[in-house]
């Protein structure tokens, strides 16, 4: 597990995205029966879909960059090509420092186990050490504000408990690179408010954000730099306010 | 967690690409962490609960002593033939649970690879961990009724059983790694690995004697029968636990340490294929889940 690093004067990049091109193969078959009735009959076992291609840009330290674009334009894809989830087919990708993502909180939660077992579970999962959550365990309570069922059963939890709980968690990670994926649409407004407070004090700390969301004035509210994706392809890439109005218009 | 390879410079790396199954010594904690969920959700909701993990092989031990010990006569021609049987089974079981688990873990943390990156190898050896764990009441149950009968093994036998379950683990794992990684792209991968779990059990001498074995079949046949890892864990088991409260009457299988270290052998070139296999699929799994 890499350490975070404090060098301030480091500016080369946090991310580098070089070429990179991801093509899904949808394959139509999902056995072997499937796949032999298939070629026997000379259907195709695949179709390939185009998600990104030739995408290149680098993120430097401290950044907050939003990925922009419609539903299906590939911004996801990236956005697990960075963390690791995707493999690109061609091209490169590369990170420099720690890196997590805010990207569907909760998908490692439990429902048996209770919001304690669950927040160290997760933690872990999203690379601390033991030490780490330790440290930051009351923080991260205090944060989801859910103290009095902290020993109860994450089932029993309301929707908003749940991902109030599993955003804090993330939110509380140490890293270099933060990745947020339409999360803020996470409980009610004030915790909305509470949510992207912390994420503007980690980017004041010097983090790295890279976030994909749907809310055009928030990102280009927080971010500072856009990058427009159309048809998986890089459209703009600029500041956020110009990149935004060029996708409205 | 991710490997440095030539990037810009070392400082960077490629997401996702990671160093397999040495990850999995680098998030100890993780793995803790997900051997203790497993072991803690498994029965939660059951009024029974843990005693499940006895009730089960209890009531297996007790069909096959009935059917084999008794009505085919297998106690009279076997000395202490119930020790024989439960030695036997419980380790099969260990493989059998290991082996079926760590193929399914990938399909059933679906939801978690395909969100967010860490090491996949993680799953398949913490399913077989926790197989392990459930081994462990039944290993002191072994042991208890052992020291009842008459017990007194040597420091090798000790060392020979050891290196059963040794064989048995690395096994599982890698043939876990290699089935399910199959498993995300064809599930037909699950339904094999229950065919070979239903002939594992009779294709080593669990219920049997290997004399049985030996007599009927030709030599170079019953050679393979004792290259298969599993004899080897079984008859190293035997060795251990059955034969020392045999008083000698006991017939252990020959050439009992050179099939162990083979088996070990074979087991660890299984888990480097595994491995191997693992890493080359691992590119499709969020994709495919």
């Amino acid at each position: 597990m890499p350490k975070t690093s404090n060098i301030g004067d480091d500016s080369r990049p946090r991310i580098i995205v070089e070429k990179v091109r991801k093509t899904f193969l949808l394959r139509h078959t999902h056995s072997l029966k499937e796949s032999v009735i298939a070629a026997v009959r000379k259907k195709s076992l695949t179709s390939s879909f185009n998600a990104l291609s030739d995408v290149s840009f680098e993120i430097r330290p401290g950044e907050s960059v939003a990925l922009l674009g419609f539903n299906g334009s590939g911004k996801s894809t990236l956005l697990k090509l960075i963390s690791g989830v995707l493999q690109p087919d061609s091209g490169d990708v590369f990170t420099r420092g720690r890196i997590a993502g805010l990207i569907e909180v909760g998908a490692g939660f439990h429902p048996d186990l209770s919001g304690r077992e669950n927040i160290y579970l997760n933690a872990a999962i999203l690379g601390m050490n033991r030490e780490e959550i330790d440290a930051r365990f009351d923080a991260i309570v205090a944060f989801s504000e859910i103290e009095q069922f902290i020993d109860t059963e994450v089932k029993h939890y309301s929707s908003g408990m749940f991902l109030r709980l599993a955003f804090s968690v993330a939110i509380h990670t140490e890293v270099d690179i933060l990745l947020v994926d339409e999360i803020l649409s996470v409980g009610d407004e004030p915790f909305q408010q509470k949510c992207l407070k912390r994420i503007r004090e980690l980017h004041s700390e010097g983090k790295t954000l890279v976030v994909v969301s749907h809310d055009l004035d928030m990102v280009s509210d927080l971010c500072e730099r856009g990058i427009l994706i159309k048809e998986g392809r890089v459209a703009f890439d600029g500041e956020s306010a110009l990149a935004v109005a060029q996708m409205r218009s | 967690m991710t490997e440095s390879v030539s990037g810009p410079d070392r400082d960077f790396v490629r997401p996702g690409q990671g160093l397999g199954l040495m990850d999995v010594l680098r998030r100890r904690y993780l793995l803790s962490l997900l051997i203790r969920k497993e072991v803690q959700i498994r029965y939660r909701g059951s009024i029974l609960g843990w005693l499940w993990s006895y009730v089960k092989p209890a009531a297996q031990f007790l069909v096959f002593f009935l059917a084999l010990g008794v009505f085919l006569q297998l106690n009279g021609s076997i000395e202490n033939y119930p020790i024989y049987l439960f030695s036997g089974l419980i380790v099969i079981n260990l493989f059998n649970e290991a082996f079926g688990n760590s193929t399914r873990s990938l399909v059933d943390n679906g939801a978690l690879i395909k969100k967010i990156y860490l090491p996949r190898e993680l799953f398949p050896v913490s399913s077989t961990i926790v197989a392990l764990v459930n081994f462990l009441p039944q290993l002191v149950i072994l042991i208890v009724v052992c020291l009842v009968i008459g017990w007194d093994p040597t420091i090798p036998q000790l060392g020979g059983t050891l290196l059963g379950i040794a064989i048995i683990t690395t096994l599982a794992i890698g043939l876990g790694m290699l089935f399910g990684a199959a498993n995300v792209s064809f599930r037909d991968s699950q339904n094999f690995v229950d065919l070979i779990i239903m002939v594992a059990t009779w294709a080593s001498p669990v219920l049997y004697q290997w004399t049985q074995v030996a007599k009927i079949v030709p030599d170079w046949v019953f050679f393979i029968y004792q290259v298969n890892p599993l004899t080897a864990a079984v008859n190293l088991l035997h060795a251990g636990f059955w034969y020392p409260t045999t008083e000698g009457r006991g017939l252990l299988a020959p050439n009992l340490w050179l099939f162990g270290l083979l088996g070990l052998a074979i087991s660890l070139a299984v888990l480097t294929i595994g491995q191997l296999v693992f890493r080359r699929l691992e590119g499709r799994f969020a994709q495919d889940l």
